[in-house]
């Protein structure tokens, strides 16, 4: 009994202990992180998703940020609806590159107002169904969804068994392929590489032999220049028409592709948030530098560096006057 | 090394005969039972899978508690008033860690460090640890470093509070133990996984939720080694204290504690190795930190830049446990220490040396990394990755290559232990796992084997989970092999054992996300690969459980067998690997648990199955599937456990 009676003791001791360093409520929308604004550096943490294109984004608005404004930048890699709940928090202060999800649009900017929409990063996103360019050379008919069940049997992996594979990628992306199989009545298997990293390393294998297969994909994307692949076309996408998920039958939609803030961080942000909102560039700037981070194993921090010397005019416009 | 602390009761064996019988009986009894219940199973909801009518659809009230929770948490008290300050307290508190850290530079630490590890376990390990820091500097990831250490030292410091606690109460009141023990076990074999997901939504994304997490994974040993300590306390000891009229309070202090210390210790040690591991798995809900490096770097499939973040965990584990062990040893010990800097002359001497080292690169204008002090090892790891797929990937004469295997493996093995699994009446499967489990255990193990595999049926993921299961025992089958047959060549030559040794630490922390890019491109995407990652995760603890246990065997056993003219094979098969039984058991046991620990880990390389919807759940904020399939991966771990590890009448005492 005396052990039970020093344990309770000691948890009011905590209990006593945490209201009085709280002093009352504690603000669960104030949250940054722990590492940020350190020994008297002013910080902005940008949240990174795990493709190229978004980390190519976030290179050069950190380059940026640290040498022509002088702001000390935290990356932070979260999946994409996690890091809509921790921009709502303000664990992170920006997301430069989301992909669509109306879900979470409504709930954190227009019910709980504590994300505010940044603008166009530039970029149009796509995703679709690829194969490779040289076998779509081979056989031109590939291209059309029609046709896709003729060569199943080309595409089948041990993984697959006696369908063809289509390759998903990483459990975070919109994906209606399981779906779009079944409905299209497709004689595949959809398979999930399980991670980007794990479907780039299976496309440049499947490449380096010349190798078919079949692959969800997206635009724009570094990967095109080192293996160029052609999009197959699936029934024609209309508004509306993805709003089932179980009885979708048409493609993906072209997405221009977005940026959000956090709403405290968009008023109180200075010249970070201004800049941020005012970054827009092309998606063959994009490229350019995911290339030179994915392909060529440069820095991120480098290949922004490379990009910002040869286009001085295109940042320059950026900055907060 | 997860869960190196799990008990490991052991038979008798030399009841050989009438075990035997024992058998032949149980599996009469439950024929008997199954002719019975079957038909009647079958008339009602027939054969085949896991029948719809017994299943519990939790899709909906999970979804449901997701979206209360965000709704509420600005607003509602629970949050307001108790998660949110926890919450800030975690901040806090590490921020307060980084702080001082980043304070004291990279000469500080680094000083810091070395002169430690010097006061507790001597010259050797404190040249190491203050190479190791350089080192980490050296790969251009001081920072990461530092922020890793600051997470580390607060979740390390919580884990052993609460451990120490649960297992003081543990080891002084035999109800609690027994309540706690089942407890304990959930916590370790739960995904930390699945548990990510719900703890970012209560106390938010990033470093309040990875502590948390931390805390829940490695403050089970810390607990289970307090209480056994305190348990395994001298009779004699306590009786001679009681005797002198020492109250309660005073018996634990004087007497119970401190011999129980060497315990203690051995619990923060595994405690540090536990929380270690889970620097890289918090990285996925943005912790930050040298884990998020290796994240990072993963994505654009840079295996070179990635090992450069996980060289650092390795070392930070390789000199924490080393300097926790040693202190661990020298407590026990007490050696007669007349070094003129003894006690607290050579703790004052330690820390002014940090103190001059800190001001001196402050001075110097040196407090961060010097940026030219900076080795890039990527481009060479990256020219090594490709070598070996070039080479190896496919066509290579006579072997054939990786991906040949894989798929092999895959069309060969994985297939038809799927299917077959997959085919069986669900009643055969849990009649099976009975009997297996009654076989090794007491009937109660039976049960809770079998419910933990009715459960999985109730939630409905039943094909799912035996797909995962076809894969855990595909691997178990691969570690136990390569296993046993390292394990035996490494009992029989010391150098391969000292060679085998740091190869066996590196694998053992190097956090299993920098081996997931090399596995692909050696084995494709698919099950096969996940396969590879689990075997190369579990194979350190087997080889090292199987060379103890055979070096340990009596070595008069073996003089007399070569008296008797054995040759070595015959003294192996006949004398060594029957005595060495037990701990055979146990690197099976292991084995298996740690194998299934990689499922999650698989699902990112194709795996599918459980692991996919694990990380799926994570990914997509789906608490629904991310908790669901975590439930499914605990019982097919309890009941693995329940299965592999041999019990009898679990006696009043012991772990």
């Amino acid at each position: 009994m005396r052990v039970r009676t020093r344990v309770t003791s000691a948890v009011t001791a905590v209990g006593a202990l945490l209201a009085l360093s709280g002093c009352g409520a504690a603000d669960m929308t104030k949250q940054a992180s722990p590492y940020a604004n350190a020994a008297g550096a002013k910080t902005v943490t940008l949240s990174v998703q795990s493709w190229v294109g978004a980390q190519a984004d976030v290179a050069v608005a950190e380059y940026l940020l640290k040498n022509e404004l002088g702001y000390r930048v935290d990356k932070v890699q979260i999946d994409e609806v996690p890091a809509w709940d921790a921009l709502s928090q303000g664990r992170v202060d920006a997301i430069m590159e989301d992909w669509g999800h109306p879900e979470q649009e409504q709930r954190y900017v227009k019910d709980k107002k504590t994300i505010v929409p940044g603008g166009d990063v530039g970029v149009t996103g796509h995703i679709g169904w690829y194969v490779p360019t040289y076998f779509a050379k081979k056989h031109p008919d590939v291209t059309d969804w029609k046709n896709l069940n003729k060569y199943a049997d080309q595409f089948r992996t041990s993984e697959s068994g006696d369908k063809g594979q289509l390759m998903d990628g990483s459990p975070s992306y919109v994906t209606n392929d399981k779906a779009l199989v079944q409905n299209l009545d497709l004689d595949y298997e959809v398979v999930f590489a399980g991670s980007e990293a794990a479907q780039i390393t299976q496309i440049e294998q499947f490449a380096k032999k010349q190798k078919p297969f079949l692959t969800y994909w997206y635009k724009p994307q570094w990967l095109f220049e080192k293996v160029p692949m052609t999009e197959v076309k699936l029934p024609e996408y209309k508004e509306g028409c993805d709003a089932d998920p179980a009885k979708i039958k048409c493609a993906y939609p072209h997405t221009p592709l977005q940026k959000y803030f956090n709403a405290d961080f968009a008023k109180n942000g200075g010249e970070a948030a201004a800049f941020l909102k005012n970054f827009k560039w092309s998606e063959a700037d994009q490229n350019e530098v995911s290339l030179m981070i994915a392909d060529k194993k440069m820095s991120p921090d480098d290949a922004a560096k490379a990009w910002i010397a040869k286009n001085p005019a295109k940042w320059k416009s950026w900055l907060p006057k | 090394m997860a869960t190196a602390t799990a008990s490991s009761p052991v038979r008798d064996t030399g009841i050989g005969a009438l075990l035997r019988h024992r058998a032949v009986g149980k599996l009469l009894l439950l024929a008997v039972a199954a002719a019975v219940v079957v038909p009647i199973l079958n008339a009602k909801w027939a054969s085949g899978a896991w029948p719809d009518a017994l299943t519990v659809d939790l899709t909906e009230p999970l979804g449901k508690t997701t979206d209360w929770i965000i709704d509420n948490r600005d607003s509602h008290w629970l949050f307001t008033y108790f998660f949110g300050h926890i919450s800030n307290a975690i901040v806090l508190s590490v921020r307060g860690v980084y702080l001082v850290l980043l304070a004291a530079g990279w000469a500080g630490v680094t000083a810091a460090a070395g002169l430690i590890a010097w006061r507790v376990a001597g010259v050797k390990l404190a040249v190491m640890a203050a190479a190791s820091f350089a080192v980490c500097g050296l790969l251009g990831m001081w920072v990461p470093t530092m922020q890793t250490l600051a997470l580390m030292i607060v979740a390390v410091l919580a884990s052993v509070i609460l451990g120490l606690l649960l297992g003081l109460a543990g080891g002084l009141n035999d109800r609690i133990f027994r309540i706690l023990r089942p407890v304990l076990d959930t916590m370790q074999v739960l995904p930390a996984y699945a548990y990510l997901l719900p703890f970012a939504l209560v106390f938010g994304m990033g470093v309040p939720a990875a502590i948390i997490a931390t805390v829940v994974y490695a403050a089970p040993p810390m607990a289970r080694l307090t209480a056994l300590g305190l348990r395994g306390a001298d009779g004699g000891v306590m009786e001679a204290v009681s005797s002198l009229g020492a109250t309660a309070r005073q018996r634990l202090f004087s007497a119970r504690l401190p011999l129980a210390l060497k315990q203690l210790m051995l619990g923060v040690n595994q405690t540090i190795m536990m929380a270690l591991s889970m620097a890289v798995i918090a990285s996925v809900i943005g912790a930050g930190g040298l884990g998020d490096r290796v994240y990072q770097a993963l994505s654009t499939v840079d295996v070179g830049q990635a090992l450069a973040g996980g060289i650092p965990i390795v070392l930070l584990a390789v000199v924490l446990d080393r300097v926790t062990g040693a202190a661990g040893e020298r407590m026990g010990a007490h050696v007669e220490d007349n070094s003129p800097l003894r006690g607290w002359r050579g703790w004052s001497v330690a820390a002014a040396v940090t103190v001059v080292a800190a001001l001196a690169a402050r001075f110097a204008d040196r407090v961060d990394w010097p940026t030219g002090w900076v080795v890039n090892i990527a481009p060479s790891v990256n020219t090594a990755k490709d070598w070996m797929v070039d080479h190896l990937y496919t066509d290579v004469p006579v072997v054939g290559g990786t991906a040949d295997w894989a798929a092999h493996f895959t069309t060969w093995v994985l297939n038809p232990v799927r299917d077959g699994l997959q085919g069986l009446p669900w009643w055969s499967v849990l009649l099976i796992v009975a009997a297996l489990a009654w076989l090794i255990g007491t009937w109660q193990t039976a049960l809770t084997a079998v419910a933990a595999m009715a459960a999985i049926g109730v939630l409905g993921v039943w094909s799912k989970s035996l797909d995962t299961l076809s894969q855990v025992l595909a691997g178990v089958a691969v570690t136990v092999v390569l296993g046993f047959a390292i394990g035996i060549a490494a009992s029989r030559s010391t150098r391969l054992e000292r060679l085998l040794r740091p190869v066996l630490d590196v694998f053992q922390t190097m956090p299993q996300f920098v081996y997931l890019i090399p596995v692909v491109a050696l084995f494709g995407i698919g099950r096969a690969p996940a396969v590879a990652a689990a075997v190369v995760y579990a194979l350190p603890a087997v080889v090292r459980i199987t060379t103890q246990g055979l070096r340990q065997v009596d070595a008069a056993a073996m003089e007399s067998s070569r008296s008797l003219g054995a040759t070595s094979w015959q003294q192996l098969r006949q004398v060594q690997l029957p005595l060495a039984r037990p701990a055979l058991l146990l690197a099976l046991n292991q084995g298996v648990v740690l194998v299934l620990a990689v499922v999650v880990i698989g699902g990112l390389v194709g795996g599918g199955a459980l692991g996919y919807d694990v990380v799926f759940g994570i990914a997509q904020g789906d608490l629904a599937t991310g908790l669901v399939a975590g439930a499914a991966i605990v019982c097919l771990g309890l009941m693995l456990d329940r299965v592999t590890q041999p019990t009898e009448r679990r006696a009043k005492k012991g772990a």
